[in-house]
């Protein structure tokens, strides 16, 4: 709530501006009832027609008075909900973009996207709505409680009775209403899961005749869906019908007594006709008072949940460390690293110079994607250092860093956007330079015959086969002429043909480049200057495919399980698209 | 929903389609909308007769007779019970209508539910599962909010402005001539929210839609952003998004700000002119202070839902959508039922048979072209090649999940589709690649394989498939939930507990996926192992990608590009030194 203020602050002149005209405009609103109290009670027994067209001519120019402040106001209000909106939206997207990969891990992206979504929309509904029905309800309220004292503060004192009452109900009945709603939504999501879950196995489902089985699970999912919707809907719609009822029986209360105060002569008839029309005005008051409640309580726990993100520490800052005299492009020195629990990698020690290539394998699980991570600094090491071209990852600006890199990890990231902007990737490259790239990846063949550059893809590429993904994602690294390339299981799902010939471009052409290549299979590795075997985290075996097979068990483990007695091996990937 | 756009009178005729069948549903339960009915016309009538007494009660309090408390209490008691009875009737008839879209949108959800397991599965294959997803929650709790809401809103709308508007002419004539001239701003107001403010909302929301998208979509790929070092690209990219989302948002509620204050106006101007007109009417005694009360009341009530309609039928609009979205899926054809003189399989021995088979997806890319071999009971066929599209085909044509469009498929020597489709999936069992296992625990998945198993034969299944240590390790052993956020089991793990769930399942033929490629050695061995014996004594079809399996297997096919283009055993293809030859050599370059 203290960050939104922040933001709100940034308006105040409007938000002042606003508040005033909003506060007249619903101000004179009240004095309607109060003008047709006097008119009836006044004016029209003194038989005077001009003094009454006068009074109903004001009357009219106070209700014009009135539309026209609500209006202005509610246009200010809107503009500053959508300017203070998009502000935390930008910046709340920066941060996000600016996390360090731990960070992202704690809060995972699901929920930092429902932050960006969800989130910013109840601050947006919240701010428009606090600064219109905010202001109005309560003054709607307090100010037609008010005016009914000068009216007849003894009649106005029976209706002030109700009045707790009936935030009471509302506040209540909101209040359980969230807690009944989340509860639903829960039950939602367990049918949505269902529905998903069912859909990936539906061959299962139907090879084992299950359909009974699962309509009959389903049910009970619906079931709890239908009580707990039932509760929630007869809960909230308790509040109404209550309302209506007490405000009226006030209401009838009023009459009643004022028959007493009107024989006393203490009161006048057309008073009584004022209390009605202030009765509706306050009924509405408090029905909108019970609204703002859900919004503010909803309002600021997105405000809170979009706080937490802005309100994260910058990590991963430069800082100074030793420079590495050792003339290696990439160090490892005693690098330990931990996710938090067991570590992750243990004592990595292992450089590579300029222009060799490494390969890394190892079984899923070993640290092979864990090793990338700690070269690009996504996450600091917890014992030992990196060192890149001399220096120390953490010295680094993080610009400077990343380009040196080119990279596939695995399972990576197309945009619903042409091929062209896929490889260029936002760093301004020349078509000559894309059509270089698709060239080297063995992608320009199947892109000419895609409708070319222009083509635009699916999300997450979904128009494209495993095969092409992963050559788009090899020439969006190779575009920008890396110093380093890396590809993290990125041959998975190129025929053998494909990945032999895109091996044997990588060697001829990129020689001034050095290649991290990781890979499940031996024989993507097996090219490589250096390859390194990691099992469990720990480095087992540093050397040449043949020093290896003399010296490293797991290596020849590996080996015999691909080779020996073993595996057509180019099968890989479940669904992917043809490659022949 | 990405059919064709239909011209805007397909689209009407659609709807109102949907409309008769949502009624179909409520006539299900015609005496409840019956009684809703009777409920809602009493608690409105009884709210309508308020203004009336209270009117009549001001009016026995007369300053020149002397005010008749007899009377006045006569009148407030009255008005007592009629607004409490009114308060009453209408939560009951909010609990009634609650319960009724409830049963309603229960069955609708069900029947969803229900038709996408009817569906073929080449057909389910075509929609996505946010697809599905969206109808069954969304689409549905369009509809459950309109018919629990709206229909009971537009129904006591019509009954207030009715009963308001003959409360008016009977109270007083001359007011309800000034008043009258109201009405036509307040249609305007209608008008114009449906026509200009609408479209604006809609326009927001689709922006809105999109911004999301694009963080849903850039979040995806924060590694990626991250590496190349491209945040502020994506940032400015955001920014425009974000400034066309919030200006759409602010365009909406520029004009939709004019609405509030508008009906507010036409209110207070109506409280002007009674007030007004009324003291005339009042100073030459053509009206009673009571019954300008009553009018005021009624005119109120008059305005509110004639400026709530445009509101009202939008909504109803998205929900007659939603609920055609939702019919247009139960509408889908499901798999085509097995002929009438289907026969039970029982028995099963394992023959199988491809007589000239020739099968395409989507009718222009062919798939198999003329496919036969013969496989006998308890023999292997590998089939092997470089992708896996080709290799599923044949998994959807054994189970009958596809038809071929040419050629027959025989299963001890009869015709597949002669057997009921139930009884032919079940002389199946299979282990997929993508290791299915559902919400639940341990033993649920492992006893999903046979009706009624019990822990017992779980258990037996589980040491069978070597994974019982591993799962007698567990907290809760044969209990624990297998969550995505709960136990994390590896993809290995998961892959024994599917073949533990083909091991209970007594079938004759099985279906076998071997790719272990992304496990560790120890559990690759475990799985080997677990394999070999699920093999045993059943006729196999293995997706295989081990050399010793194809080796020995009966019969070898070889996929490529989708295409079987040999076929044969290991010794026999390796001298034809085609395609096969090629991709065996590869492995030893």
């Amino acid at each position: 709530m203290k960050k939104l203020i922040a933001y709100l602050s940034a308006f105040k002149r409007r938000m002042l501006g606003g508040f005033c005209l909003k506060v007249v405009g619903t101000v004179a609103e009240l004095l309607l009832p109060i003008i047709m109290a006097h008119m009836l009670d006044d004016v029209a027994p003194a038989r005077n027609v001009l003094a009454l067209s006068l009074w109903g001519a004001g009357m009219l120019a106070v209700a014009a008075a009135a539309w026209a402040g609500n209006v202005i106001a509610n246009r200010m209000a809107s503009r500053v909900a959508r300017d203070t909106t998009e502000r935390i939206r930008s910046d709340l997207f920066a941060k996000t973009l600016s996390l360090s990969a731990r960070q992202t891990d704690a809060e995972t992206v699901p929920s930092l996207v429902s932050r960006l979504s969800t989130d910013t929309y109840n601050v947006h509904t919240m701010v428009g709505m606090m600064q219109r029905i905010g202001v109005r309800a309560p003054i709607l309220l307090v100010g037609g409680v008010a005016l009914t004292f000068t009216v007849d503060p003894m009649l106005a004192l029976i209706l002030l009775v109700t009045v707790p009452f009936l935030v009471l109900v509302s506040v209540f009945v909101a209040k359980k209403g969230i807690k009944l709603y989340t509860r639903l939504h829960a039950s939602v999501d367990g049918m949505v899961r269902k529905v998903r879950d069912d859909y990936t196995g539906i061959r299962v489902i139907k090879a084992l005749s299950k359909t009974e089985y699962e309509s009959e699970s389903f049910r009970k999912i619906n079931d709890t869906i239908v009580r707990n919707e039932t509760t929630a809907n007869l809960t909230t719609s308790v509040s109404n019908p209550i309302m209506n009822a007490v405000l009226n029986l006030g209401m009838v209360a009023v009459i009643f007594f004022g028959a007493y105060r009107i024989a006393g002569g203490q009161a006048e008839p057309g008073a009584l006709v004022a209390f009605t029309s202030f009765f509706t005005i306050i009924l509405n008051a408090v029905i909108s008072v019970g609204r703002v409640f859900v919004e503010l309580s909803r309002g600021s726990a997105s405000a809170k949940r979009i706080a937490e993100v802005l309100d994260m520490p910058q990590d991963l800052l430069p800082a100074d460390c030793h420079a590495d005299e050792s003339g290696a492009l990439i160090r490892f020195e005693g690098v330990t690293f931990s996710y938090g629990g067991t570590p992750a990698l243990q004592g990595i020690s292992f450089s590579i110079k300029r222009g060799e290539s490494l390969g890394v394998i190892g079984a899923t699980g070993s640290g092979k994607s864990t090793l990338v991570s700690l070269l690009l600094r996504f996450y600091d090491t917890t014992e030992g250092a990196v060192y890149v071209d001399g220096k120390n990852v953490k010295s680094y600006e993080k610009a400077e860093l990343c380009q040196k890199f080119g990279i596939v990890f695995q399972n990576d990231f197309l945009m619903a956007a042409s091929v062209r902007e896929n490889i260029d990737f936002e760093r301004g490259l020349s078509d000559e330079e894309v059509g270089r790239a698709a060239e080297y990846a063995r992608a320009a063949d199947f892109i000419r015959e895609h409708e070319g550059y222009e083509a635009v893809l699916t999300a997450r590429g979904g128009n494209y086969s495993g095969g092409q993904k992963q050559r788009l994602l090899i020439a969006r690294a190779l575009a920008a002429k890396p110093e380093i390339l890396v590809l993290d299981d990125s041959s998975s799902a190129l025929d053998y043909r494909t990945d032999a010939s895109l091996r044997k471009t990588l060697l001829e052409n990129l020689s001034e480049t050095t290649v991290v290549m990781i890979a499940q299979r031996i024989s993507s590795v097996r090219f490589a200057d250096h390859i390194l075997v990691l099992d469990g985290g720990r480095m087992v075996g540093f050397g040449t495919d043949g020093e290896l097979m003399r010296t490293c068990e797991t290596y020849r483990r590996i080996y015999r399980s691909q080779h020996g007695d073993e595996i057509i091996e180019k099968g890989g990937e479940p669904y992917g698209g043809a490659e022949a | 929903m990405a059919g064709p756009r239909h011209d805007a009178g397909a689209v009407a005729s659609d709807k109102k389609a949907a409309f008769a069948r949502l009624l179909r549903y409520f006539l299900l339960y015609k005496w409840r909308v019956l009684a809703a009915f009777v409920l809602m016309l009493a608690s409105n009538l009884f709210a309508l007769l308020g203004p009336w007494l209270s009117g009549a009660a001001i009016d026995a309090i007369d300053l020149e007779t002397g005010v008749d408390f007899a009377a006045v209490g006569r009148y407030c008691l009255w008005m007592a019970i009629f607004y409490v009875a009114s308060s009453a009737l209408s939560y009951l008839l909010t609990v009634l209508m609650v319960r009724l879209s409830q049963k309603i949108v229960r069955a609708m959800r069900q029947d969803v539910f229900d038709k996408i397991l009817s569906l073929p599965v080449g057909e389910l294959d075509r929609v996505a599962a946010g697809d599905l997803i969206n109808r069954i929650s969304y689409d549905i709790n369009t509809v459950n909010a309109s018919l629990s809401n709206d229909i009971l809103q537009a129904a006591t709308g019509v009954i207030t402005v009715v009963g308001a508007f003959i409360g008016m002419v009977l109270t007083s004539l001359p007011l309800l001539g000034v008043f009258v001239v109201t009405i036509p701003i307040s249609v305007i107001i209608t008008i114009k929210r449906s026509r200009t403010v609408r479209p604006l909302f809609r326009r927001r929301s689709a922006k809105l839609a999109e911004l999301n998208g694009f963080s849903e979509e850039m979040l995806s790929g924060l590694n990626t952003i991250r590496a190349y070092g491209r945040e502020e690209k994506i940032c400015a990219k955001f920014d425009e998004k974000n400034t066309e989302a919030a200006d759409a948002y602010y365009a909406a509620d520029y004009y939709g700000s004019l609405i509030g204050p508008s009906v507010n106006f036409v209110n207070n101007l109506g409280t002007v002119l009674i007030s007004t007109a009324g003291s005339f009417f009042y100073l030459y005694g053509m009206i009673s202070i009571g019954n300008i009360s009553s009018f005021l009341l009624y005119a109120r009530r008059f305005s509110g839902p004639i400026n709530e309609y445009a509101n009202i039928m939008g909504e109803i609009q998205s929900a007659l959508a939603a609920a055609e979205r939702v019919f247009r899926l139960l509408d889908a054809p499901p798999e085509a039922p097995d002929s009438p003189d289907a026969e039970e399989l029982t028995d099963v021995r394992g023959d199988v048979r491809f007589e000239n088979v020739q099968f395409s997806y989507d009718g222009e890319r062919t798939i198999l072209s003329d496919l036969s071999f013969d496989a006998r009971s308890g023999q292997t066929i590998a089939i092997v090649g470089p992708t896996g599209a080709g290799k599923t085909t044949l998994v959807n044509l054994l189970m009958r999940f596809y038809e071929p469009q040419g050629g027959r498929i025989l299963l001890d020597g009869k015709d597949i589709r002669s057997y009921t489709r139930k009884s032919l999936r079940a002389a199946f069992t299979m282990v997929l690649q993508d290791t299915w296992l559902f919400e639940g625990t341990i033993f649920e998945n492992i006893a999903y394989g046979k009706e009624g198993a019990t822990r017992e034969e779980a258990a037996w299944a589980a040491g069978e498939a070597n994974v019982a240590d591993l799962i007698e390790k567990l907290p809760q052993k044969y209990d624990t939930m297998v969550t995505d956020g709960g136990v994390n089991l590896s993809k290995g793990q998961k892959q024994l507990i599917t073949i533990a769930r083909a091991m209970l399942s007594p079938a004759k033929l099985l279906i076998l996926d071997e790719a272990t490629s992304n496990v560790d050695t120890r559990t690759e061995l475990l799985i080997r192992g677990a394999m070999a014996r699920l093999m045993e004594g059943r006729t196999c079809f293995v997706i295989a990608h081990r050399l010793t399996t194809v080796r020995n297997a009966d019969l070898i096919l070889v996929v490529r590009g989708g295409d079987i283009v040999e076929s044969g055993r290991h010794e026999e293809l390796l001298r034809r030194g085609g395609f096969y030859s090629e991709i065996y050599n590869a492995q030893f370059e």
